[in-house]
Parts: C-alpha cells; sequence; structure tokens
C-alpha cells in the first residue's frame, strides 16, 4: 500500500529533518511543515475518508503512529533546544567570581570595648552588675579612703596626675568606686564590676600609657573568703581563656587589700612553654586582687568585723594587647582607622 | 633591690635549689623577681625559663683563678707590664696594661703574689674598651712585639661592674686553678620591693622570707656586742630635740681605723649591689645597709673636734632653721625650710636626716676616728623632705618606707664589728642612744575560726605558728588562740582587726597560696539593679556600627590651643574654665578636654589621608567645671565625624561621591529611630564652627539634643583636610538616654493592599521641607501612611523662587482595600491644605 509506505517515508524524513533543527524558528518551520495542517500526516487522515473499508484501520492506525511519534520526537527537541538556549544563555553570563566584592562601609567596635563588653558579659553572667563613677576624683577618694593616708609610701605605687584645684585629682586606679558602690549600698552586699578610664603621670611609650581603661570587681557580704576569690577569678579565666586555662596567684600587695595577689594565667598564645608575649615566662599577669582591706570596708560603711569582701582589678589595654599581640599600646587611643578596622 | 646569691647564701643554706628554683621562692613569696643577672655562673639548663636572664657565664675552662709571681717592665712600652702567672696548670708570660700592676713592676718575685682573675685564649669576655658591654672573644695578638692570646681581667670584662681602670686583685687565699666561677661566681636577683615589705629591701630580710619557705635555718650575722661604758659620752654629746621626727639616734665608734680598700669580695658584693665600693669604712656602712635595711652615717669625729674648736662636739638633731644651707657629700647646695630634720653640731648642719650626708664631716683618706651614726626617722617627714629636695639616695628609699627603730642598736653593733675588721680599727667603750618614744609592737591573737573564715580553707594554729615563728614573730598557742608578738624590724603589722588581716596574709602567702582552696560564690546573691544607662550606651554604639561608623576611644587630655582651633579666631576663649593638670606631661596635655568636637576633628585630621572616606562616632566624657564645686561635671557626649567619598573606589564604582550634610543626617536620623527619641526636629542654627547654612539643632519636643553641621571654611583652614565637606554632630548623650524609650508601640501592619500617587507641588522657594512633610501628613490623615520626598526641580518654567517638591504618597488603610475614590479625596484634601498653608499649587499633571 502506497499510502503506508508515504507514511514510513514521512516518520523517517521529519525525523531525520528533525534532527537538523537548530532553533526555536527551524523548530516551528518543521512543526508547520509535519504536525500543521497540510503536514502528510494531517494529510493521511483527511484522505481516511476515501481509502477503502479494509484499508482505513492500518491506515489510521500507521497514521495515529507516525503522528504520536513526530510529536513525541518534536516535545523532546523543543526541550532539547530549551536545554540548550538556557545553557548557552547561562554561560554567556558568567561572571570572574575571583573579582572583588563590593567595598560596603561597615563600622566596628573599638577593641577596647569589644574587651570590655566581654568581661562585662561574663561577670554579668555571674551576678556582677556594672557601677560607674567619675573619672576626677577627690584625693580621699582615690588614696586615704583606700587605706593610703597623705605621704604613705604605697601611693608611690601610682604616679598621679592633679589638677590645680587642691585635693582634686585625676583618678589613678577605678578603685575609688568602690567607696562610691559601698557608701551607696551599705550595708547590703554587693557584687559589682566597676569599669572605667583611669589616668597616670607615665611617658608614653610603647609600653605605657597615660589613659587606660581599667575593670574592677568588687563583692562585699557576710561569709566572703579568699577561696570565693580564688573561684571566681579561675571561674573568669577559664571562660576567658578557655576552661582549661591554667592560673595562679601570686603574693603581691596593695594597700587596700590583705591579703594581696597577682593573678597570672598560663600565657595563652604559647601555652605555657615561653613566648615573646609571655617573655618566656609561661604565664602572663593579667589582674591584681585581694580581701578587702578592714580599713576601706570601715570607710565605705561596713563592719569589718561582721563583713568581708574581695576585689580585683585589670587593665583592658594590657589584656587587649595580650590577646591581639599589639606592640603598642598607643595604638588604642591613637584611632588609626588602619588599625581599627582589623578588629 | 639587687641581691646577690652568695651574699644571700651566707645566711640560709639554699643548696639543691637552682638559681631557677630560687628566683620562683622568691616571686611566690612576694618578692618578685624582674631578672636576674649571671656574673659568672652559668644560666640553668633546660629551654624553658621562667625569669629574664641576662650578664656573662665565665667558662670553668677558660676562666681562673691565677698567681702574678712578678711583675716585669715591657721592652717597648712604658704603659703595658709582662707579668710572671701561674694558673695552677702552667706557667707563662702575660701582657697587661693595667694601672694597678705599675707599682709591682720590676720590684722582683713578689714576697705575697697576686691573685688575679684569668682568662685563657678563646674565652668569651665583655670588652674593655668599648663602651657599655660588648662580648668579644680572647684571641691571638701580637702587641708591641710581644704576642698576647690571654688575659687578666678587670671588673668590666667580667660583668661585674664598669670598672675598668684596673684588674681584679683577689684576696690572698684564692685558690691557684680553681675555676673563676666556682670560686665567685654569681648571679644577682632583681627584686621589686613591695610597700609593706620594706623590711626586705635588705639580704637578711630576703634570706629569712626564703628559710621560711624552704623551712631552712636562717643565720643572722652577729655584731660585736656593745659595750656599756661611757667613754663614748665623754667624747661626743647628743640631744634628739623633737622625738617625734626622730625616735631613735644612736652612735658608736671606732678608732685608730684606716681607710683602706675593703677585702675583694666585699668590693664584688658592695658593686652587684649597685653601690660603689670607697674604702673599707664607708663600705662597711653601705655592706651593713643592704644586710639590714638600715642606713649609717660615718662622720670623721677629729673633723667634729675641730668644728667644736677643739672641744668635745655636741651633736644635735633639730628642724632647720628657714633658709639654713647645706652642702650634701654629692656637691649640691640645699636651701632647706623649717619642716626638715637635720643632724648638726655648734658649727651648724651636718647632715639632711636620713637622706644624706654633708660633704665637711664625711669619712676621707686621713680618717682614723669615726663617729658611727645609726637613727630612725619619722619616715613621713622624711617623705615630705625628698619631695622637696628631690635627692635620690639609697638612705632616703628606706628612711621613707619605715625603718623599725631597733634595727638602729643591730646595725651599729654590725657595722662596728666590720668596720675594725676591715679597717683594722678599735671600737670605743659604750654607745650613745636617745630612744625616748619606744616603739610598741603590736601582739595579735588570731583564731583557727577566723583564719577558716578569711580563706575558707583550715591551717592548724601550730603550722601558722610555725610559720609566723620562721618569720621571726614570737609566737604561743593558747585556748585555741594564736598570740603572736611582731618582730622588731616590722612596721608593718596593725593592731587588732588590722593585725589579724595582716596575720592571714604573713600566714598565707608562706603556707603558698596555690595550696588555698577556691569556691564559688555561695553568699547570697545581691539585687540585680543592672545598668541601664549602660545599656542604652551600649545601644548607641550598636546602632552607629550598624549604619557604619567606627567606634573610638579618646583621649580626656588635651590643650586650650588645640581645642581652639574649633574658633575661627584660633585662639582660646579666655571665659571657659578647664580642669587644670597640675603636672602635665606634655605642653599639649594641659586640661581635660571641653570640646568632644575638637577630639573628632582631631581624629579625622589624623586619619583622613589613609581612608578615601570616613565615618567615626566617638562617646565619652568631657569635663566641664562647676562654680563652688569641688569636681566638673562630667558629661557624656557623642560624637560623629565624617568626611571624604560615600564608598570606596572600586572596579564598579571608580569615582564615588563625596558624603555631604545629609549623609551625617542619615546617620543621626537612624540613631534618633533606633533610640525612639520622640518629637524630633532639625532646626537651622549658627554655630561659630558651621558654615552658616549648613549647620542645625537638633531638638527633641522643646529640649536640644545637639548640634550637627559642615565645617566652617574658616575654622577648615585649621586643620588639613583634603577637598570634600567635613562634617560633624556633636549631642548631649545624657540627654539622649533621658529620652531613648526602650518600650513604645509598633505600628500595626495592614494585610490590605497599598496604593501609590505621585504628587508634585510648586512652592515658594524658601518652603522648608519638613514644614511641607509636616503638612502633607497632617492633612493626609491616618490613610496615608507614607510621604517619601523623591524629586526637587528648580526651572525656569516654574518662575523666580519657586521650587517643585514631588513626593510619593503611600494611601493604605487597615481594614479595607482603598478605592480610587478614596485616594482622590485624600490627594485633593492635600492640595487644599498646602495651597492654604504654602501657597502651593499642583504641577501639572
Amino acid at each position: 500500500m502506497p499510502v503506508l509506505e508515504q507514511l514510513e517515508h514521512e516518520k523517517t524524513t521529519a525525523l531525520s529533518e528533525l534532527e537538523s533543527a537548530r532553533s526555536e524558528a527551524e523548530l516551528e518551520a518543521w512543526r508547520l511543515a509535519h504536525l500543521g495542517k497540510s503536514s502528510p500526516v494531517m494529510l493521511a487522515f483527511s484522505a481516511l475518508g476515501s481509502a477503502s473499508k479494509e484499508e482505513r484501520p492500518l491506515i489510521g492506525k500507521s497514521a495515529n503512529a507516525v503522528k504520536l511519534a513526530l510529536e513525541s520526537a518534536y516535545a523532546a527537541k523543543k526541550e532539547a533546544l530549551r536545554q540548550l538556549a538556557l545553557t548557552s544563555s547561562l554561560e554567556a553570563e558568567r561572571l570572574d567570581v575571583t573579582l572583588p566584592g563590593r567595598a560596603l562601609r561597615r563600622g566596628r567596635l573599638h577593641p577596647l570595648n569589644q574587651t570590655l563588653r566581654e568581661i562585662c558579659r561574663v561577670f554579668g553572667d555571674m551576678g556582677f552588675q556594672v557601677y560607674r563613677s567619675p573619672e576626677v576624683e577627690t584625693d580621699d577618694y582615690n588614696f586615704t579612703f583606700l587605706n593610703m593616708p597623705p605621704y604613705h609610701p604605697a601611693r608611690d605605687m601610682w604616679d598621679t596626675f592633679y589638677t590645680e584645684k587642691e585635693g582634686v585629682l585625676l583618678r589613678t586606679h577605678t578603685s575609688p568606686g568602690q567607696i562610691h558602690i559601698m557608701r551607696e549600698r551599705a550595708p547590703e552586699a554587693i557584687r559589682a564590676i566597676l569599669p572605667g578610664t583611669t589616668m597616670r603621670y607615665e611617658q608614653l611609650t610603647a609600653r605605657s600609657e597615660i589613659e587606660f581603661v581599667q575593670v574592677e570587681l568588687l563583692v562585699v557580704g557576710k561569709g566572703i573568703s579568699f577561696a570565693d576569690m580564688k573561684g571566681t577569678l579561675n571561674d573568669f579565666a577559664a571562660r576567658t581563656f578557655g576552661k582549661d586555662a591554667r592560673t595562679r596567684l601570686r603574693p603581691s600587695h596593695f594597700p587596700f587589700t590583705e591579703p594581696s595577689a597577682e593573678m597570672d594565667v598560663e600565657c595563652f598564645v604559647c601555652g605555657g612553654k615561653g613566648c615573646g608575649v609571655c617573655k618566656g615566662s609561661g604565664w602572663l599577669e593579667i589582674l591584681g586582687c585581694g580581701m578587702v582591706h578592714p580599713t576601706v570596708l570601715e570607710y565605705g560603711g561596713y563592719d569589718p568585723h561582721v563583713f568581708s569582701g574581695f576585689a580585683a582589678g585589670m587593665g583592658i589595654d594590657r589584656s587587649t594587647l595580650m590577646r591581639y599581640r599589639v606592640d603598642d599600646i598607643r595604638h588604642f587611643r591613637n584611632n588609626d582607622v588602619r588599625f581599627l578596622e582589623q578588629f | 633591690m639587687k641581691a646577690p646569691l652568695s651574699w644571700i647564701k651566707e645566711y640560709v643554706n639554699l643548696d639543691g635549689l637552682s638559681i631557677e628554683e630560687i628566683a620562683r621562692r622568691l616571686t611566690m613569696t612576694g618578692l618578685e623577681v624582674d631578672g636576674i643577672l649571671l656574673v659568672g655562673l652559668p644560666k640553668p639548663e633546660g629551654e624553658k625559663h621562667e625569669f629574664k636572664y641576662e650578664g656573662l657565664s665565665w667558662d670553668p675552662q677558660k676562666f681562673v683563678v691565677a698567681r702574678v709571681d712578678e711583675v716585669m717592665p715591657h721592652p717597648n712600652a712604658d704603659k703595658l707590664v709582662l707579668c710572671r702567672l701561674n694558673d695552677g696548670a702552667s706557667e707563662m708570660i702575660i701582657l697587661t696594661g693595667a694601672p694597678n700592676l705599675y707599682p709591682y713592676k720590676g720590684i722582683g718575685p713578689l714576697a705575697e703574689p697576686l691573685k688575679v682573675a684569668y682568662a685563657r685564649e678563646g674565652a668569651q669576655l665583655y670588652d674593655g674598651h668599648q663602651p657599655g658591654q660588648v662580648l668579644t672573644r680572647l684571641k691571638r695578638a701580637v702587641i708591641r712585639g710581644i704576642e698576647s692570646f690571654s688575659m687578666i681581667c678587670s671588673e668590666k670584662e667580667l660583668g661585674i661592674s664598669d670598672e675598668h681602670d684596673g684588674v681584679i686583685i683577689l684576696d690572698a687565699d684564692a685558690p691557684t686553678g680553681m675555676p673563676l666561677a666556682d670560686y665567685m661566681g654569681d648571679a644577682v636577683f632583681d627584686i621589686s620591693i613591695l610597700p609593706n615589705m620594706v623590711r626586705d629591701a635588705s639580704i637578711i630580710g630576703i634570706a629569712r622570707e626564703l628559710a621560711a619557705v624552704t623551712k631552712r635555718e636562717l643565720r643572722e650575722p652577729q655584731g660585736l656586742k656593745l659595750g656599756r661604758g661611757t667613754r663614748l659620752g665623754e667624747l661626743v654629746s647628743l640631744e634628739v630635740r623633737d622625738p617625734e621626727l626622730n625616735p631613735r639616734f644612736m652612735f658608736g665608734m671606732i678608732e685608730d681605723a684606716n681607710p683602706k680598700p675593703s677585702p675583694y669580695w666585699v668590693q664584688r658584693r658592695l658593686s652587684l649591689a649597685g653601690m660603689r665600693p670607697i674604702d673599707a669604712l664607708v663600705d662597711a656602712t653601705n655592706y651593713t645597709m643592704l644586710d639590714t635595711g638600715e642606713p649609717l652615717h660615718a662622720f670623721d669625729y677629729d673633723l667634729l673636734v675641730q668644728r667644736a674648736g677643739g672641744s668635745k662636739p655636741a651633736v644635735i638633731t633639730r628642724n632647720a632653721a628657714p633658709g639654713e644651707k647645706l652642702t650634701t657629700l654629692d656637691g649640691n647646695t640645699l636651701t632647706l625650710d623649717e619642716s626638715m630634720e637635720l643632724v648638726c653640731d655648734s658649727a651648724g648642719p651636718l647632715s639632711l636626716a636620713g637622706v644624706m650626708g654633708g660633704s665637711e664631716t664625711g669619712i676621707h683618706a686621713g680618717s682614723s676616728r669615726v663617729l658611727l651614726e645609726a637613727a630612725s626617722w619619722n619616715f613621713i617627714n622624711i617623705r615630705k623632705t625628698i619631695s622637696k629636695v628631690r635627692i635620690a639616695s639609697e638612705a632616703g628609699w628606706r628612711f621613707s618606707r619605715g625603718v623599725h627603730p631597733a634595727l638602729t642598736e643591730y646595725a651599729l653593733s654590725l657595722c662596728l664589728r666590720r668596720m675594725a675588721e676591715w679597717a683594722g680599727g678599735k671600737p670605743v667603750d659604750g654607745v650613745l642612744d636617745a630612744y625616748t618614744r619606744l616603739q610598741v609592737d603590736p601582739l595579735v591573737c588570731l583564731s583557727e575560726g577566723e583564719i577558716v573564715s578569711a580563706l575558707g580553707a583550715s591551717i592548724p594554729l601550730e603550722e601558722a605558728a610555725d610559720i609566723l615563728t620562721r618569720l621571726g614573730f614570737g609566737c604561743r598557742v593558747e585556748e585555741g588562740q594564736l598570740l603572736a608578738q611582731t618582730p622588731a624590724t616590722r612596721l608593718d603589722i596593725g593592731e587588732g582587726i588590722i593585725g589579724k588581716a595582716n596575720l592571714i596574709e604573713e600566714i598565707s602567702r608562706v603556707y603558698g597560696y596555690d595550696r588555698l582552696p577556691a569556691a564559688r560564690l555561695s553568699s547570697e546573691l545581691p539585687a540585680q539593679v543592672g545598668n541601664p544607662r549602660l545599656d542604652m550606651e551600649e545601644r548607641m554604639r550598636d546602632i552607629l556600627v550598624s549604619v557604619g561608623l567606627q567606634d573610638t576611644v579618646a583621649y580626656r587630655q588635651t590643650s586650650p590651643e588645640r581645642e581652639a582651633r574649633l574658633r575661627p579666631e584660633n585662639t582660646p576663649d579666655p571665659t571657659l574654665e578647664y580642669v587644670r593638670i597640675k603636672n602635665p606631661i606634655t605642653p599639649d596635655r594641659t586640661v581635660l578636654r571641653r570640646s568632644s568636637l575638637a577630639t573628632m576633628l582631631e581624629l579625622l585630621e589624623h586619619n583622613h589621608k589613609f581612608r578615601p572616606g570616613l565615618a567615626m562616632f566617638e562617646l565619652g566624657p568631657v569635663f566641664l567645671p562647676v562654680e563652688g564645686q569641688l569636681l566638673p561635671h562630667e558629661a557624656l557626649r557623642l560624637t560623629i565625624g565624617m568626611t571624604g567619598a560615600r564608598e570606596y573606589p572600586t572596579w564598579q564604582t571608580k569615582k564615588p561621591e563625596q558624603m555631604d550634610f545629609f549623609d551625617l543626617k542619615g546617620a543621626i536620623e537612624a540613631l534618633l529611630k533606633g533610640l525612639h527619641v520622640a518629637n524630633i526636629s532639625f532646626r537651622p542654627a549658627q554655630h561659630p564652627s558651621y558654615h552658616p547654612g549648613k549647620c542645625a539643632e537638633v531638638w527633641a519636643g522643646e529640649q536640644k539634643l545637639g548640634v550637627l553641621g559642615e565645617l566652617h571654611p574658616l575654622v577648615r583652614e585649621h586643620y588639613e583636610f583634603d577637598a570634600g565637606a567635613v562634617l560633624t554632630a556633636e549631642f548631649d548623650a545624657d540627654l539622649l538616654i533621658d529620652l531613648s524609650q526602650t518600650l513604645f508601640d509598633h505600628a500595626p501592619i495592614s494585610n490590605y493592599p497599598s496604593m501609590l500617587e505621585d504628587i508634585a507641588l510648586i512652592v515658594p522657594e524658601e518652603t522648608p521641607a519638613a514644614a511641607l512633610e509636616a503638612s502633607i501628613l497632617r492633612a493626609g490623615g491616618k490613610l496615608l501612611v507614607n510621604a517619601r520626598l523623591f524629586d526637587i526641580y528648580r526651572g525656569e518654567k516654574l518662575g523666580e523662587g519657586k521650587k517643585s517638591m514631588a513626593y510619593q504618597l503611600t494611601y493604605q488603610a487597615a481594614d479595607r482595600t482603598l478605592t480610587d475614590k478614596d485616594a482622590e479625596t485624600i490627594r485633593n484634601r492635600i492640595v487644599r491644605a498646602l495651597a492654604r498653608e504654602f501657597g502651593a499649587v499642583l504641577r501639572s499633571q
């Protein structure tokens, strides 16, 4: 039957033509030619009426099969062409992902404020509340009430900036805050952290500053012991330097504490082996501490026979310096953006 | 305090402890070792050293004690001599130029051979001819025709002192051939003396601490038994006018002394301790001071007699007369005032008490009768005197920190013994002792319960007593109480509860802080009050950081001149009161700042060349003196500074735009919104530092928060800036905190669609945008949820003095979808209101 052969021929021809279609337009031309109203397959359908009764089902079946084959091939080709187009457009949009990103202006906290926040948070978790007091102080608060009457030799430990007003100075430590808070709270228990800027008459060098930030701790209550101090400070060290941080307390002297100690933490740079940061000793001095001196408790309004407490003080500049191995302490207050941007 | 190991070891046996271990023990007892100077001894083995070591180790193979049997002239050089030297192994000829060998030159074999420190070929030592300490290695060389390969050493070459005028002559009993390090190798501990441990500014004190922590025996040196005879009283009289200032004064005397050089080991120890050896008499006073902590002073008795016109000298301690003068040992003439204490005789001042001796009556080469002073002075008075005369002396250092009066007697007896031994004198029988104001050493009692509550750990009273006994306390335990008598060497132990705290410190530091337990605070947690103001400060920082500003920390110290740069005239405002620093560190830091703006401009100036654009802020106090008030008002200021490009140039944005007034205002608006400060308005303002047309005040209701603006061109000239506006703002941060709200109503979000509409209004040029916007919002009512200015246009078509302001309006209802009719109603209301209020005309649509 020539019709069946023609249909078979049409299928072969159409499929082979479809192969060569390269674009949407070519595909559409193909569709009109082979699946359109006047395409051989469709014509075969319309010619069915004139076919013999025997041939009709055969031709119909064959035409249907060819139509389905062509339609499915068309669909597949269409999808393939779409994929191809997408692939090529994606390829065309390819970026050099190694080019630098847009330079967004980012604000940052000053490194000292970062350290300060962290320390306040750590102690805050332990129930210590932040208390602040003035940077310009009276001689009484800075020295006398802290068990250093006028001409006390321990005053030499602090090189002091005096103001032209008699008895007024720039506080050399945050410890005057101890007296302020005690007088405010007595006889309530105290667990406070006292941060602030302090000033000392020093030569400005890479290692010494005239202004720096200190943080002081103060605990006053009934039954506070040296063991409480040691435990609290060990917990602080564990929170700050890692849970396995080793510490040691060395005897020292501060007029406002008795007994007094300095706390060293095993050097976090070298792990205690000895390096440039710890100057080979394996230890870094991080804070001074001690049990509040009876005289100070008394000046603060607490009966030393009933109350006891501990205090500790640390330099924020120094600990920040050690942490980032900053070689010049003056960087912190020079505020050079090239320095600040690194934090 | 520099403490030579050999000296400490004389009083406590430290066998079996390395230098490192000794330093650690010292540090852990409160005598912090800052560094260790090796003078011959080897550095401890191992890689890790807790302490800093300096100095020179003497190779035992290369440095030995040698004997010089004969000193011969050099054939070709007057200034050189040849020594026939025996180093224990062989005899050889050694070349040297030491002037102290000249006296022996050419006198033939020495009856008493000289013992010297001898360095063999290859020895490493300091170069004697170069300033400072420069290491060198001995090499063979030919000097003036004689081969030289080794040398007899000076102190400088061995690292003992700077002395290089001659070679060291060792004591005669030095064993020839012994390695020098074994004979006199040493290590010097540099110890920081804490203010409450002044008693340990002494070798005996340091040895006592070591003996206590190592539980070894302390062997204190013994002085002469002081005679009770009357002869001294016949030779000199003594009067103390004010026992308050001079609690004790003692005289002892030695006669027939000869101020020759001290034994070499004495000289070496003094050098290592940082004092210059002089002669046996002066050295004995210095050596005894370093030993005991009690400064001593030696007078030439015959000079005193001379001053007394041949009669019996009468020594008086008294206050100086105003304007009285004294020339001290170091040659300075002091003018004194009546607060200063003097040691005098009938002819006038002999010494500034406790600080420095006078030049006229000290020991000299011909002295043979020596009057030895051992006294105790009021430390506060000495401190005052030192701060006035500004003399640094070993005596002043100690007396100004407190020296126990009982030490005078011990030091006097020890010093007399040494003078007798080293200078060959005979003590005169008797002492003079003016001790009317007796020092009472506290007796402190302590119970085990008190120890437990202070330390959180129990230390048995017997152990506590043992520790205190080793520290010199007299202890007994009775009925559960430890009674401790303070030794007559220290002034740091108080009475009563203070004394208890002092004892607990003594016990715990020797017991070892590391042995004490650690506990978590078990006491009641105090009320958790928080610190809302600080929280708000931190919030300010966070907001400003989030909009791209860099946080900074500022110096408080500045100068009026630096702050004057803010003023167009560039001169300080004479009416401004400052907190003035009495002892400024530099001329540009004479006051505490009043202006944080000045600080910010300095920061921008410093940084502008490093980055194309800057945006920074600072939160910190300024210091404003208050009339009639002792302390200044510390007012918190928030300061913002911006200048330069808005963004960094990149390959995408090659020429970023410069920031202007509105960048600054945008940051401020973000801040104020973030803090929920209500009723904000920006009002045009005048400020001397700012451009008159680009300056505004920020108000919250009727309270002024701050000022912002672009720096005035005249002010700008006082700073070094590149082109581009310099934008700054300064806020009263205390007020900002007061007006910030942590509780506020949020605006509900509508689920119904919004409508957008643009309108452009032609208004007179002087119409402020804020007023226009306020009217639009007011007229729009609650269905107008936003009015956004998106364009400003000026042009001929609008006519002179007119501008067109184009707004995008957003209409939205909370409960329904708005219709075009709604929009029209609102728009018409707005247009009518603006026409009425500003004469605004709708620009053709």
